[in-house]
Order: structure tokens, then C-alpha cells, then sequence
């Protein structure tokens, strides 16, 4: 299933955050958008994931989800967003409960996604117990656990330490050499998205429009953090970005 | 006062940085509350046995707990306890299973919030002893009435405390819920509820308080049995002893309830650690 967004533009109340963005989501890719804060970026995966309506312009799927996947769009949050009454394995077989999956085939598919995760040992832990890093990989758990076609993830390593951040990016690296999986990865760390983007969407300062598209063909398993390449493209986004970040800096907040 | 070989370059005495992080951090004392108690209750029984305080202005600890042994034996103590129990807890139960249903519309509704936040904020202040005339009216002289003041006392205090509490759930997990497709129900029971079960809960102990309060007002406006009765008949007749092993007995009603809501709380709301 491929996404197309078709000239989305969204304002809150008289403020424009998005003008007329039009993209293309291809299946078994990471799309990684980033920008200055403020820019909308959070907003348009909200459209995206239809959590929000666009005020105007519209997001298509393009083709069926595939028939196995129990929530095409799922989300990753910058927050975790981790039930702290329920354990591991009760967090991730929350988003279970409404599919009429039996007992057995709940607790295969748990089983199955917190070893891909490396958490089985902490499957009866409850989140207060664990690191960041640990309660953001539940949440990838549980959203591996809905077999989604898209995965729509917010800031997911904004909340973690350098080191932690590291440790997961070769997570998700690895989840994906594994299962190709299509994503629609926010972020506003540039050395994170030339590590795990396979496209580089970058947006303008308020309102939001595509400034440019920028797509690496390097492997991810080929990309090692500081490499001279990645970082070529890293300088050349911040270039992007740069005049645009510090003008967004300067503005006076309109709520 | 140089100390062992502590000078700065210039010569400066060294001195320890003052300590300044001390209080605002209060800790558990298993001690301190039993001690006061026990504190009081022999100071009382002291200034009793010496003569210092006469038994017609406070009874002494121990003539009320002979009092209240005596009540026991008798068996009359079960024939006024038991019916205060019984409506202490049909009246709680209807009111704090309305006040949470009604808590969670107003939560969960704008509508709902819009049209009946004032109208419980106006019901909130009302003495609802004033009303036991009225109920008495509505719902017949006997139990009827005893059991729609306490009721309507648990009631206002559990909406409050409800509605707080679900305004107070982490948006993001509701969010959360809504981009895994969770049903309505499913993101009301296990996502809203269990949020502000903690409000709810603390709301709960007030709502107790203000039952044994009203229980006890309801019993000495009309009834032959109950707590309340017997305390209002003792004191009639003067009889501080019996006055007291009276409001010892509400007291312990309290103490065991705040002890049996601190469970309840350490049960459902272990994940908070």
C-alpha cells in the first residue's frame, strides 16, 4: 500500500501550518521528513494517520492494505504513550483486544513481536521499571504487533539520550533488513534521518511547504554513523535548513 | 582556624559548603500516629484517676471502654451498630455508583460538561441535612429517607472528583488509543477509567467521611436504632460515658474505612509502585 499525500494544507484557527504539500509514499520505504520546529511536521503525520482532518487537499491510500494487517496506520509517539497500569505484554496486547483474535493467537503474536524487540524477559515489567529506550521499544513492539502497512513515527527518539538513540537506530535498522516495512519517520535530527532514511523530505518554517526531496540510495546496513557520505548529506540539509531554522527560532509564538 | 592543612592558595580557610536541601520532603512514620493517640488517652486516664478532670466534664478512657464492653456483651451493640452499617453502606454504594457514572458523562461529554457542571456545583454547598424533611416526603419516615441522604451526600463530591479525574488523563494515551483503532468502549474502560481511578479513589475518601456524617445526623432526626440514635440518647440523659463510647465507635467506623479505601487503593493502583 502506497500513500499519496494530494496538496494537503491545514491552518488551526486562521494559522496556516501547511500549504499545499504534496508527496509520495512508495511501499517498503522510510520517509523521513524534517524541518524547523514548528513546521508542521508533527501535524501533517497526524493528517497523514488521520488523527486530524486536513483543512484542505486530501491523503490517499493507493492500492488495499494487505489482508494480514490489523491497522494499516499505526503510530510510534515521541512520548512512548504507554499504558503505566498495564505490563509489557499487557500494553502490547491491548491493541489486540478489539480483533476478535482468540487467547492463543493473542499471545503467539506478543510472544512473536517482543522477541523481535529483544524484551521477552520483561514481558510481566510494568513501564515505571523501565529506561527510555526500553519503553520506546515496547511502543515499536506494539506497533509491530498490528502488522502495519505504514508506520507513522513521531519524533521516536526525540525523548532518549544520545546513546540510547543510537542503540535504537540499529534496532530499527535491523527490523527492517529484516521485514521491509514502509514508514513515515518525523524527526528533527538530521543525523538521524541520513541514518534511516531512504527519502528526505524537508519542509519549509511555517506555513510548511516542500522545499526539497532528497533521496539516498546507500544500504541501510551500509551506513555507518559519522561516515564521510552521510555526513555530505547531513551538512547539505542543514544548508537547507539552516536560515529557515534560526528565522523560525526568532519568531514570536501566535497562540 | 585552619584544619589539617585545609588553606586555600591565599591562605583562605576552607569550609564545607552549608547544607541547605533540609525539609519539604516528607517521609512515612509508623510510630507517630498510634503514639499521639496513646498520648492522649493517658493523659486523659491520668488526669481522671488523680481527680484533675471530673467525670461530669470527660469521662475517663476507661469508664467509656467498660461502657462500650458492657454494650457488646449485651448484645445491644450489634442492634445499633448493624443498622448503621446497613445504611452507611446501601447509601454509599448508590451514591458513589451514580456520582462515578455521572462523573464520567460530564467527562467524556462537552455536552454533558456544558449543561451539568453548574448544576452540581450549585447542589455541591447544599447541607444536605436540610433536605432530610424533603426526603423524609419523597421516600417514607424509615429507611427510604436515610438512605437517599447519604446517598445524595456521596453523590455531589464522587461527580467532582470523577470528572476531575478524567480530565486528567494523559491526552496522548486517548490519542493513542483513537490511532489504534480501540473501540470507544475499549478506550473508556481500559485507557479513561484506569487513568482517573486515582482521583476517583481519593474522592472516595471523602465521600466516606461525609456519609458517617450524614448517617449519624439522619439516626437523630428519627430512629430507634442506629449509632446516631444512641448517641443522641445518651446524650439527653447526660451520660458522657455512653456519649463517648458512642463517638468512639463513629471514629472507628472512619479509621476502618480509611483503612479499607488505603487497601483498595494498594491493590488497584499497584502499577504506580
Amino acid at each position: 500500500m502506497d500513500l499519496r499525500l494530494d496538496r494537503v494544507s491545514h491552518a488551526y484557527g486562521g494559522l496556516d501550518v501547511l500549504d499545499a504539500v504534496s508527496l509520495d509514499v512508495p511501499g517498503g520505504l522510510i520517509v523521513c521528513i524534517v524541518g524547523p520546529s514548528g513546521c508542521g511536521k508533527s501535524t501533517l503525520l497526524r493528517l497523514i494517520g488521520g488523527l486530524e482532518r486536513p483543512t484542505g487537499g486530501a491523503v490517499m491510500q493507493i492500492g488495499r492494505p494487505p489482508a494480514h494487517s490489523l491497522n494499516p496506520l499505526t503510530f510510534v509517539f515521541q512520548e512512548f504513550a504507554l499504558l503505566p497500569w498495564r505490563t509489557v505484554e499487557g500494553n502490547v496486547s491491548l491493541v489486540l483486544e478489539d480483533h476478535g483474535l482468540g487467547r492463543v493467537e493473542r499471545l503467539a503474536i506478543v510472544t512473536d513481536v517482543l522477541e523481535r524487540t529483544r524484551l521477552a524477559e520483561f514481558r510481566s515489567a510494568f513501564p515505571r521499571q523501565l529506561s527510555g529506550g526500553m519503553k520506546q521499544r515496547v511502543a515499536i513492539a506494539r506497533a509491530l504487533a498490528v502488522r502495519p502497512a505504514v508506520m507513522l513515527m513521531d519524533e521516536p527518539l526525540s525523548a532518549l539520550d544520545s546513546q540510547t538513540r543510537e542503540l535504537l537506530m540499529d534496532d530499527l535498522v535491523g527490523l527492517w533488513l529484516r521485514e521491509p516495512f514502509t514508514a513515515v519517520y518525523v524527526t528533527h535530527n538530521l543525523e538521524e534521518a541520513v541514518r534511516l532514511g531512504h527519502r528526505i523530505v524537508v519542509l519549509s518554517r511555517r506555513p510548511g511547504r516542500i522545499r526539497s526531496i532528497v533521496d539516498i540510495d546507500a544500504p541501510l546496513d551500509a551506513r555507518v554513523a559519522g561516515a564521510p557520505a552521510l555526513e555530505a548529506y547531513r551538512r547539505e540539509l542543514w544548508a537547507l535548513i539552516r536560515d529557515e531554522a534560526s528565522a523560525a527560532d526568532r519568531e514570536l509564538a501566535r497562540v | 582556624m585552619s584544619e589539617g592543612g585545609l588553606e586555600g592558595r591565599a591562605g583562605e580557610t576552607a569550609r564545607p559548603v552549608p547544607f541547605r536541601g533540609a525539609g519539604f520532603a516528607p517521609g512515612p512514620n509508623a510510630y507517630a500516629g498510634p503514639l499521639v493517640f496513646l498520648l492522649l488517652l493517658v493523659t486523659l486516664e491520668a488526669g481522671a484517676q488523680t481527680g484533675l478532670i471530673s467525670p461530669l466534664t470527660l469521662p475517663a478512657p476507661s469508664a467509656v471502654a467498660l461502657t462500650l464492653w458492657e454494650l457488646a456483651l449485651s448484645g445491644r451493640l450489634a442492634d445499633h451498630l448493624l443498622p448503621s452499617l446497613g445504611r452507611l453502606v446501601v447509601g454509599a454504594a448508590l451514591g458513589v455508583a451514580t456520582g462515578i457514572a455521572l462523573g464520567l458523562v460530564i467527562g467524556l461529554f462537552s455536552l454533558a460538561r456544558a449543561g451539568l457542571v453548574p448544576l452540581v456545583a450549585a447542589l455541591f454547598p447544599i447541607p444536605k441535612i436540610a433536605l432530610l424533611p424533603l426526603f423524609v416526603i419523597w421516600f417514607g419516615i424509615g429507611e427510604g429517607s436515610k438512605y437517599a441522604l447519604i446517598a445524595f451526600g456521596t453523590f455531589t463530591p464522587m461527580v467532582v472528583a470523577t470528572y476531575g479525574g478524567v480530565d486528567a488523563v494523559d491526552r496522548t494515551l486517548v490519542r493513542m488509543g483513537q490511532s489504534f483503532s480501540l473501540a470507544w468502549w475499549s478506550i473508556v474502560a481500559k485507557i479513561v477509567l484506569p487513568g482517573a481511578l486515582p482521583a476517583i479513589l481519593s474522592g472516595l475518601r471523602v465521600a466516606i467521611a461525609i456519609a458517617i456524617i450524614l448517617l449519624v445526623a439522619a439516626e437523630m432526626l428519627g430512629a430507634q436504632h442506629g449509632v446516631g440514635a444512641y448517641i443522641l440518647e445518651a446524650g439527653s440523659l447526660y451520660d458522657l460515658e455512653r456519649l463517648f463510647a458512642g463517638v468512639t465507635l463513629l471514629s472507628l467506623m472512619g479509621v476502618v474505612a480509611n483503612a479499607l479505601i488505603a487497601r483498595l487503593e494498594r491493590l488497584l493502583l499497584r502499577w504506580r509502585g
